[in-house]
Formats: structure tokens, sequence, C-alpha cells
């Protein structure tokens, strides 16, 4: 189960495309999922034969759960390496996993080209596996070429931890309060923990003084995930004596079931919401500009371009403000890309993600691939395309999880200004708002102009007001030479 | 294209970008504005929706005055008798 953008924990496989047998190529849809927001295409992540389908339709699986088994024919040689990181680490990407090697072939000893952010090699394979045996990859020996971590190290370290018995699972923190700070504040290293958990689980239990061990996990094997910290520490809900599941049938505990009423599915997708939007306010040091920009010479442009293309071809203001943000990131390169374990790595590819209000309520934010390369004319078409299908429910999981910045534009619904709140772990969000008639002084002359007020938050952790200013500047100008665009 | 005709092409194109709008409780001299929660990328929609049905070609120019049932349906009408002539 890929992750579908930053505040996605679990997903209902709706639908299966494919059946064991089948050849898919990568690039291919192969299931349709439902997050708590919207019916998403997947796309398999890798060539091969379909073996096994291990998800029935219907089912809710937390993230990293594995889908489905492919027989690769290259399954020795790298995967391809033109596939992004997931924005988040300890989500995998992958969609579909590969099969585990038979015991007496030997791990891959060619590993894949080490994806830039990483200071050690890993594979997208290695890391789900990791991610799926509970195993941190800070914690591990690389034997691989350039100390990159394989499979058997992974499969090793999760030997060694599991040859602890895991404690009967406490129930959750309702029922069984943490145990005392003293107890909780030893750092996990110090204590070999029974308890499987990913990464930044431990992380953030440790920041947050939180047992491990006392924690129900929702992840992979009973993995105590990020999520599930986050829970423990904020007021426990009512009805929240759930009795442990067999996690790859997990029912869903919040009242988020895909296949529940419109007011279910309304109170899943505030609480998606909620989550992320929390996690951003807890985690990211915001700072906020604002400048004017006059788009008189913009609009003037646009009406002659408009009047040559025909109507289905004609571009809205909100195409040429999309794309004077793509160009601007050039100049500005730093808010631009993922900031995960207080580590900022640039994105040279430019994701636009654009926010889009859903007409039964709530956000969702997909991303226009690399937009600074695309025309005016290609990125209005992919802007329609967008809105089209996030209106009806239908975004391809590519567009959900890696977008590498977020625009918003507030200005349909009238407002001047909006500050917005960044998605993590991207590290900016350049917000619109409505182009209004105001008077302008230019050239020791006052007038009446189309003024739109642009904002941007950035994280303060990776850029300050000086760069942010810098690349709102950039936009400005831009903006002024439509003609280039 | 009489009335009738354009009124039923502009409900069915107003459907597809807004499903919940029903057609009686849609005052037609109103803006769309004031009944339909409808952005620029809606109304763009829109435009292309009446073209593709109508081949009528609308300028940029002639939005704004589209801007309620009643007028989108008066445009067509207008807008057909004189390609037809």
């Amino acid at each position: 189960m890929p992750s579908l953008g930053a505040d996605m924990d679990a997903g209902t496989l709706l639908e299966w495309h494919v059946k064991p047998g089948d050849t898919v190529k990568r690039g291919d849809v192969v299931a349709l999922v439902d997050t708590d927001k919207a019916a998403i295409d997947v796309e398999i992540f890798q060539g091969g034969v379909i073996e096994q389908l291990l998800v029935a339709e219907g089912d809710r699986v937390p993230v990293g759960t594995v889908l489905a088994t492919v027989h690769s024919p290259a399954e020795t040689t790298p995967p391809p390496v033109a596939s992004p990181e997931p924005p988040r680490a300890p989500a995998p990407r992958p969609v579909v996993a590969a099969p585990a090697p038979p015991h007496e072939t030997k791990p891959p000893t060619v590993e894949p080209a080490p994806p830039a952010r990483q200071a050690r090699p890993v594979s997208p394979v290695v890391r789900r596996l990791a991610h799926q045996l509970g195993v941190d990859l800070q914690a591990i020996h690389g034997t691989g070429r350039s100390g990159a971590i394989t499979r058997a190290d992974v499969e090793g370290a999760a030997v060694a931890t599991a040859s602890t018995p895991p404690a009967a699972r406490p129930a959750r923190p309702t029922e069984a309060p943490p145990p005392p700070p003293a107890e909780a504040a030893v750092p996990a290293r110090a204590r070999p923990t029974p308890t499987r958990a990913s990464p930044a689980a431990r992380r953030r239990a440790q920041e947050l003084r939180v047992d491990l061990a006392g924690l129900h996990g929702s992840g992979p094997d009973g993995a105590v995930t990020l999520a599930d910290v986050d829970r423990a520490t904020q007021t426990p809900r009512p009805q929240a004596a759930a009795p442990t599941q067999p996690p790859t049938t997990e029912r869903p505990t919040a009242p988020a079931a895909a296949t529940g009423s419109a007011a279910e599915r309304h109170l899943a997708m505030r609480q998606a919401i909620a989550a992320l939007m929390a996690r951003s306010k807890r985690e990211i040091p915001h700072y906020y500009l604002a400048t004017h920009i006059d788009l008189q010479r913009t609009l003037r442009w646009l009406q002659e371009e408009n009047s040559a293309r025909s109507v289905a071809d004609r571009l809205l203001p909100a195409a040429l403000l999309l794309k004077a943000v793509a160009l601007a990131i050039h100049e500005v390169p730093e808010m631009n890309g993922f900031m995960e374990a207080d580590q900022f790595t640039p994105s040279h590819a430019v994701h636009l993600g654009v926010a889009i209000s859903l007409r039964q309520g709530g956000l969702i934010a997909p991303a226009i691939h690399d937009a600074d390369r695309l025309s005016l004319g290609e990125l209005m078409h992919a802007l329609r395309d967008l809105v089209t299908r996030a209106r009806a429910g239908r975004l391809r999981g590519s567009e959900m999880s890696d977008p590498t910045i977020t625009v918003t534009n507030l200005g349909e619904q009238g407002v001047e200004s909006v500050f917005g709140v960044i998605y993590p772990p991207q590290v900016a969000l350049v917000g619109f708002g409505k182009i209004t008639e105001q008077p302008w002084a230019a050239d020791g002359m006052v007038g009446a102009r189309p003024i739109v007020t642009a904002t941007l938050a950035a994280d303060h952790r990776i850029s300050d007001g000086h760069r942010g200013g810098l690349f709102l500047a950039a936009i400005d100008q831009l903006l002024q030479e439509p003609e280039a665009l | 294209m009489n009335e009738q005709q354009a009124r039923t092409i502009v409900l069915q194109a107003l459907r597809e970008i807004a499903p919940e709008v029903s057609p009686d409780e849609l005052d037609p001299d109103a803006p769309f504005q004031d009944q339909i929660d409808i952005d620029s990328m809606d109304f763009l929609n829109l435009i292309i929706g009446l073209q593709e049905r109508t081949g009528v070609e609308i300028p940029e120019r002639d939005y704004p005055t589209m801007d309620s049932l009643r007028a989108c349906t008066t445009y067509l009408v207008t807008a057909g008798a004189a390609r037809s002539a």
C-alpha cells in the first residue's frame, strides 16, 4: 500500500485491475485505492508478471502492506532508479512488492544507484523490507557496494531483533497508561526494545517520551507507526479499546471506513487534514511573506493570447501564476524539496502541488509533474485535467505522493491573501489571492491596476526571509514578462 | 435552437461541473456565483461544454454577460440564430 500523500496511513483496496499471470510494465495502473480523501489509481513501480494478489478487494490495510507479488525477470538487476524516493521516509513508495528471493539465492550484489538524498545508499526494495520488518536503517551497517545496505543486512538485523520474543502487546493507552516518564525516557538504544516501530516513530516516541512497548501498532506486523505515537499523545478516544487485529486485514479503528456514509467520509477527510496540518504546525517553523504584484501587463497579454485560442485551449490566469512559481524555483531552489529527518533534500524536478477544493468539501493537493518544463498550454491542460479528476475522485498515485512545493489559489473565493500551512515534508507554500482592481502608483502616477497578493509560507529551517523575498520578487518579475512564461 | 433546447443544454453542461445542482432550485435570473460554488475553472468548463454541444464559439469578452441560466440561454439562442443566418 503506497503512501498517497503525507497524511495517509491506511487505504482500502477498491479494485484490482490485474490478476495473477498478467504481465505488467512499470507505470501501469494495477489497482484503485481509496484513501480517506479520494479514489486513486495506483501505478506499479516495476514490471513483471503478477504472481499473487495478497489483499482482497474491500480490505483496508496500513501503508506499507504488501499488496501483491510480482515475478520480475530482471530480479537481480537494479530496479529502475528514475523513480523518486517517497517524500516521507517510513512510507514506502513501491506499490507492489517483488517476491522475496528464494533462500538459496544470494541477495543481489549489485545495488541500485543511491537515491540522492540518502547518506548511505538504500534501494527502495530494501527500504520497504526494512519498514515491513521494523528495522531501523540508521542502525545497520551496510555490506553492499559503497556501504549500501542490502536486503541481507536488513534481514539479518530483523532476525537479531526477532530473537527476543515480542512481548504480548499491551492494550491501548486508555486501558494501560504509559509507564512513568522516568522509564520511558530511557533511550531506545540503551535497552533493546522488542517492539517493532518505524524509525520516525521511534524518534517521535523519544521526543515525546512515549514508551513504544505500551503502544498498539497499526503498521505492518503490528509495527508502531508515527501516527500511533501521535495518537498516544492525544486525548484518547472513547471507543479506542479495539483489540489487536491481524495487521493485513485490520479493520479501520477511526471512523474512516472507505465504504462509509458521506458524513463518515467527510469526518475522515477532516481528520486526515487535521493530522497533517497539526504535524506541520508542530514541526515546521513557518515564516510568512507577502507582496502585491501588478498584473496589468500579464492580463493584457493573456487577453490577447486567449483571443487567438479556441475555447478549449484558453488559459486562465492561474496557469500563468503557476508557471511563474515553477520558474522562480530555478532562482531560489531551496523552496523546492523535502525535509526529512532534519535534513533538506532539494528536488531537481518541480512537481507543483495544486490545492484543489472538492465540491463535497475538503481539500486535496495533487501534483502537476515537471511544471517548469511545460508550455502554458500544456500546463493549462494539465491543470484542467487534474482539477476534473480530483473532483471526480480519480487521481493517480504518483500525483498524490510527490509534490515538491504547493500553490494555493484562494482568489476564487474572494479573499485577497492566504497565508498557507506547509504540507510536510515540503518546505514552502505559495498563496495567491483574488485579482482585484486597486489604486497603484507607478511612474509618479496613480492608476487603477489589477493587483494580486502573492504570499509565501516557508520553512525557517531551510531558508529565511531574505531568500523568501527574492523568491516572491522572482515570481513578480516573471509575471511581468508573460510572453516568456 | 429555441429557448427550451438552449436551456436544456445549459443545464446539462452545468450538471457536469456541479452535479449537486437541481434545475428546479436554480433561479434563472440570479448569477450562478450566488447560487452555486463555481470557480473560474468550473466556468471555463461550462463554456467548453456549451461550445461542444452547440458549436457556438464564445469569445472571452462575452464571459461576463453569461453569468446566469437565463443569460446563457439567451446568448446561445442569439448566437445560434446569427450562425444559421
